[in-house]
């Protein structure tokens, strides 16, 4: 514990970087962008500095901080760290850091933009900190609202032909364009969180400790029945963040519709929330609840794997095959949650991390090669390796990573998962993971070929390699993955003294 | 020092040029300066292998990698013994000669190529190291996915052309394939042993504490990974593609290291293997069939890189045979032997092709008077790669050959015999057909320059001395039968006549040959590679692309199609409502209305 309120520092440092755009940097376009790489920069200079001060022999929540707000129902200030917090507050922070970066050259109204993406920024530090319920959930609406403004003012429109036997439908909603993007995006979430806080104020009211404080509920014990209720809301409103299938529609849209930086923070980061929301949350509080129903999570989790690699396949715009394996790899994060198992869990948490930094980085390489192509279209590319052999290179890693290459980081985290799944009570979870690596490898070998190899394309000229700042982004990200991946146990070490506690209580008769 | 710790510095210094080379970009722009680097690297560290190798310290060094509540989940390290120590040397001597033959091969590349090049090439000594020296099953798999990814790399060097780009990916799912099997073999061994590591492994083979149950379903699956690297039936097909990487690379990773870290890992892992015997018996005939299979193909193929390749293919199955049959060190020993030979033919094969500017063996013809080097020393690689003593693939040959009939396997046994005589047919073949027989007036080329010929002698100095050595130490003689080794001459003998009766004394028109019943059915079905290309493309296309397609569109119209209709849906029926609120008054009354008389139904009937 310490003097200084590091956590709340993290926390709001982006949202005091939003307030100062707007009130300050008017017209000063690289004013906002220097505020916004300062206060970023301080959150992640702060997130190095708690995790490597981190106590891992006491584990437990630390950095804690409490101030009450509203005392009669119990509802107060009360931020904490633990290892899985601490790993995912990193993730964040890396990515928003190198999110700036790559969102370098936006040119409309870029004053707005950093201002939302900092106070939804904010949001996400807050969710992984806070340890009061109710704080939590306005972390998580905070979280998730700017994502509208965001998507449907900067983002960019598609096109999907209305087919099949609900093609009216598509018609009358406007598939494809951003505001139906947004809008999908914003209601499905939303659509979640109230799941979540129904299955909050359930636990509030059956506890009857009269606080939304999480040490509180985790202390008090619910029916087994209830929990199975409470747990499969949780699961399902904060699953539809996560992307499980069959709600993660939303996603490739949403993904596909973004503006770079956001697509960045959205499927590295905010996906997460959902899985950290059902670890946390869903298990941490309801553990017979997460006994009773992991079978439908590790089951519906395979689905995704799968599911998501052969959709992501059949895709031909390069943001949605992107978009899609997120789908799939989510489904390894919550497969590896399902297996109920250290390895499993662990292997869960890291892969939180991995694919948020992997797919972080692939969504800022395809916001430069389509702001070099001006082209999403796979079949027109090829050959672009020669004229950008900088971003081929950081294409290549990332794909490796999410094919689960060893000395990257998506190798450990599937292989912890693979363990997991083997020794957990439904051993035939391996299968459909092991086949997702390989679906894994064909698609993104694939796209990679289309794109970087072969004779260069006719449809396009004058392609050029990352410039300047864009280079920010691809090589903290790249390297980040490589280290983790040689190094696991600079992630494992911290988040093992999580999952141990966690798996204890879910586990204990 | 430890042998461990020379162990670690012939890891650290290709290591070290790797991370030199990616992470300094003006220098591997410089090309050569990138590939003195690399050859500086890989030349010290072949001194420090054969320090290891002659010091004969051996040991084992592990730390923890993944940490886990209770002891690490996972450990890396290095195991020095026998079987790592010859591999470290086999590795760095190929390494180092191939690296500075390139410089002169690839001379023709702009300097930015050639330093990605000696990039790959840096980061492959390193991963083929690692895996050599790896003391567990987890490592193994990691080394061996990296040195896959090398194998990708370099096979798709000339990324532009769409033939390297399609048979990088190719050799690397396919590759992948067999790999699927391994990892779940050892995820399964894992679970069931709690440990990854050789040593604790072959403890519990050796005290018969190893649960048996599923065993070998365990072993053949971690099988399947040497399968798909070992380019084993039905996985070879990635192999004969591969050539289209550049030569040195083809000498290096598809022949001499890489494609042998299947034989490898199954010679290191045979204390396990033996205890499922009918999983050796697998072993042995798949190993057998690949070689005769692959022989026949080679008898076929026009391209000089080709019919290395099927040879290699073959030549694997060899030592696999071996293996199986429980001579897992004459596999062994045919693996050096045909590391050093087979390295040396495709080294060759490359000065030719750099000479000439093809690889088609009817566009070349009389090389052996304007290349007499090339065709010196490729004519001792296909005098050691039939078994012609006393070279040292006669001894290695002659040792797989007794190892599987001691073994009483007679089945692969007669299909190896009928492949060592196939090997001396394709063989001279190649030679009468390009270094002999009627040159071709349009072209002059030159001989390889001293940096090609360079390696090559050495390459050839060490495939006569191997040999000489062991006729010195009287090895071989106490192999198998005494009917063995005039046999195996015999047939390399036949093959070696019937090439040249038709391909230079032209007594016998191949042409005519191949329409006789059955060889034109098997020479039809070879020149398709008896369709399993096809018939891999067409499963990729239908199976795994078709349904990939099927997902696509369901997820989009009708997963997504069901959300849209909801929306939609919703959407119109407040188009509905909307009209009730139509603003007269006597509709607002008729509705209060309705409502009070429904609510009195319900109070008078329904509720009772």
């Amino acid at each position: 514990m310490t003097a200084i309120p590091l956590l709340s520092l993290i926390t709001w440092s982006p949202f005091v970087g939003a307030l100062l755009i707007m009130f300050t940097a008017r017209h000063r376009p690289l004013a906002v962008r220097l505020i916004a790489a300062a206060t970023t920069g301080i959150s992640t200079v702060l997130s190095l500095w708690i995790y490597m001060a981190y106590d891992r022999e006491g584990a437990g929540f630390q950095f804690y901080e409490k101030l009450p707000l509203v005392p009669a129902l119990g509802i107060s200030y009360e931020l904490g760290a633990d290892g899985i917090s601490l790993v995912l507050v990193l993730l964040t922070s890396i990515i928003i850091f190198s999110g700036v970066f790559a969102s370098w050259t936006i040119a409309v109204r870029s004053q707005e933009f950093y201002a939302l993406l900092l106070t939804l920024v904010t949001g996400v530090f807050g969710v992984f900190v806070a340890l009061d319920l109710f704080v939590f959930f306005l972390f998580y609406e905070l979280a998730v609202l700017p994502m509208y403004l965001l998507i449907g003012i900067w983002g960019s429109t598609g096109e999907i032909r209305p087919r099949g036997i609900f093609a009216w439908a598509y018609r009358e909603t406007g598939v494809g364009t951003k505001e139906y993007a947004a809008m999908k995006l914003t209601l499905y979430l939303l659509f979640g969180s109230a799941f979540i806080l129904v299955g909050i104020f359930a636990l509030y009211v059956v506890s009857g400790a009269s606080s939304f404080s999480f040490l509180d509920l985790e202390a008090a014990t619910f029916d087994r029945g209830l929990q199975r209720w409470v747990f499969l809301a949780f699961y399902i409103g904060f699953g539809i963040l996560a992307g499980i299938w069959p709600l993660h529609t939303w996603s490739p849209d949403g993904h596909a519709s973004a503006p770079t930086a956001v697509s960045m923070l959205h499927a590295g980061v905010l996906m997460k929330l959902g899985a950290y929301g059902v670890v946390r949350l869903g298990m941490g509080l309801l553990p017979d609840g997460a006994r009773d129903l992991v079978w439908l999570v590790g089951t519906i989790a395979c689905i995704n794997i799968v599911y998501g690699a052969l959709s992501a396949m059949a895709q031909t715009d390069l943001k949605y095959v992107i978009a899609y394996s997120s789908v799939s790899h989510m489904g390894i994060v919550m497969l590896g949650a399902a297996t109920l198992t250290e390895a499993g869990l662990n292997g869960s948490v890291f892969q939180m991390f991995a694919h948020g930094i992997m797919t972080g980085l692939f969504f800022a390489l395809v916001g430069l090669v389509y702001e070099k192509a001006h082209s999403r279209d796979i079949g027109k590319m090829g050959g672009f390796g020669r004229a950008m052999p900088g971003i081929a290179t950081a294409f290549t890693v990332g794909g490796l990573s999410s094919l689960g290459l060893p000395a990257t980081a998506g190798f450990v985290a599937e292989l912890l998962t693979f363990l997991g799944s083997w020794r957990s009570a439904h051993p035939w979870w391996l299968l459909p993971a092991v086949a997702g690596t390989f679906l894994t490898a064909v698609y993104v070998l694939r796209v990679a070929k289309q794109i970087f190899w072969g004779p260069p394309s006719p449809h396009f000229h004058h392609l050029e390699d990352a410039r300047g700042p864009e280079w920010v982004a691809l090589v903290v990200l790249v390297a980040v993955l490589v280290v983790f991946g040689m190094v696991p146990a600079l992630a494992i070490a911290t988040i093992d003294t999580a999952t141990v506690g966690l798996l204890a209580r879910i586990l204990a008769p | 020092m430890s042998a461990t710790d020379h162990a670690l510095h012939v890891l650290a210094l290709p290591f070290a040029a790797f991370v030199i080379l990616a992470v300094l970009p003006w220098l591997r722009r410089k090309g050569r300066a990138a590939g003195w680097l690399s050859i500086i690297a890989v030349a010290v560290a072949l001194y420090r292998a054969l320090t290891v190798w002659a010091g004969g310290g051996r040991g084992e060094a592990t730390w923890a990698w993944i940490p886990a509540d209770g002891g690490p989940i996972a450990t890396v390290g290095v195991l020095v013994d026998e079987l790592s120590a010859a591999m470290l040397v086999l590795v760095t001597l190929v390494s180092l000669l191939v690296q500075i033959y390139s410089l002169s091969y690839l001379d023709r590349e702009t300097p930015p190529a050639l330093g990605r090049y000696y990039t790959y090439q840096s980061l492959f000594a390193f991963s083929m190291l690692g895996l050599v020296l790896s003391p567990s099953f987890l490592q193994m798999f990691i080394f061996w996915e990296l040195v896959g990814l090398c194998s990708y790399l370099l096979i798709g060097y000339w990324y532009d052309r769409p033939s390297a780009a399609r048979a990088a990916v190719k050799a690397f799912w396919i590759t992948k394939l067999g790999d699927l099997g391994f990892v779940v073999g050892i995820v399964m061994l894992w679970a069931s042993t709690g440990t990854f590591e050789f040593g604790a492994l072959f403890r519990m083979a050796a005290e018969r504490t190893l649960p048996a149950a599923g065993l070998g379903l365990i072993m053949v699956l971690i099988y399947l990974g040497a399968v798909g690297k070992s380019a084993q039936f039905p996985l070879h097909v990635w192999l004969p593609d591969a050539m289209e990487g550049p030569t040195p690379v083809s000498a290096l990773i598809h022949a001499a290291t890489m494609v042998t870290a299947g034989v490898f890992m199954v010679t290191r892992a045979m204390p396990l293997f033996r205890l499922v015997p009918d999983v050796l018996a697998l072993i042995g005939w798949v190993g057998a069939f690949t070689a005769l299979l692959a022989a026949t193909m080679a008898c076929v193929e026009g391209d000089i890189k080709r019919v290395l390749a099927y040879s290699t293919v073959s030549q694997l199955g060899y030592m696999m045979a071996a293996a199986g049959a429980g001579a897992a060190d004459a596999g062994f020993f045919h693996l050096l032997t045909h590391g050093v030979f087979k390295a040396l033919l495709f080294l060759a094969a490359g000065a030719v092709i750099h000479a000439v500017g093809t690889n088609d063996i009817f566009r070349m013809g009389g090389l052996f008077r304007a290349l007499p080097q090339a065709g010196v020393v490729f004519i001792v690689g296909t005098l050691a790669l039939t078994g012609v003593p006393p070279l040292a693939g006669f001894f290695s040959k002659e040792a797989v050959l007794a190892g599987v009939w001691e073994g009483r396997m007679t089945g692969p046994f007669l299909m190896l015999a009928l492949t060592a005589f196939l090997t001396a047919f394709y063989m001279f073949r190649v030679i009468f057909i390009a270094f002999f027989g009627r040159a071709h007036a349009e072209s002059h080329p030159h001989d390889a320059p001293p940096l090609m010929a360079g390696p090559l002698w050495v390459l050839a100095g060490l495939t006569v001395a191997i040999g000489l050595r062991f006729v010195v130490a009287g090895a071989g003689e106490h192999h198998g039968p005494g009917w063995l080794a005039p046999l195996s001459i015999g047939l390399a003998l036949a093959g070696f006549l019937l090439a040249t009766a038709m391909y230079q004394r032209r007594l016998l028109e191949p042409a005519r040959l191949a329409a006789v019943f059955p060889l034109n059915v098997l020479d039809v079905m070879a020149r398709h590679r008896y369709g399993l290309d096809a018939l891999y493309a067409g499963l990729y296309r239908a199976l795994i692309l078709g349904f990939s397609r099927l997902i696509g569109w369901i997820d989009r119209y009708l997963v997504d199609g069901l959300v849209n209709f909801g929306s939609a849906w919703t959407l119109r029926a407040g188009d509905l409502l909307r009209r009730i609120q139509s603003g007269r008054a006597q509709d607002y009354v008729y509705g209060v209305a309705f409502g009070v008389l429904l609510l009195f139904v319900w109070a008078q009937w329904v509720r009772r």
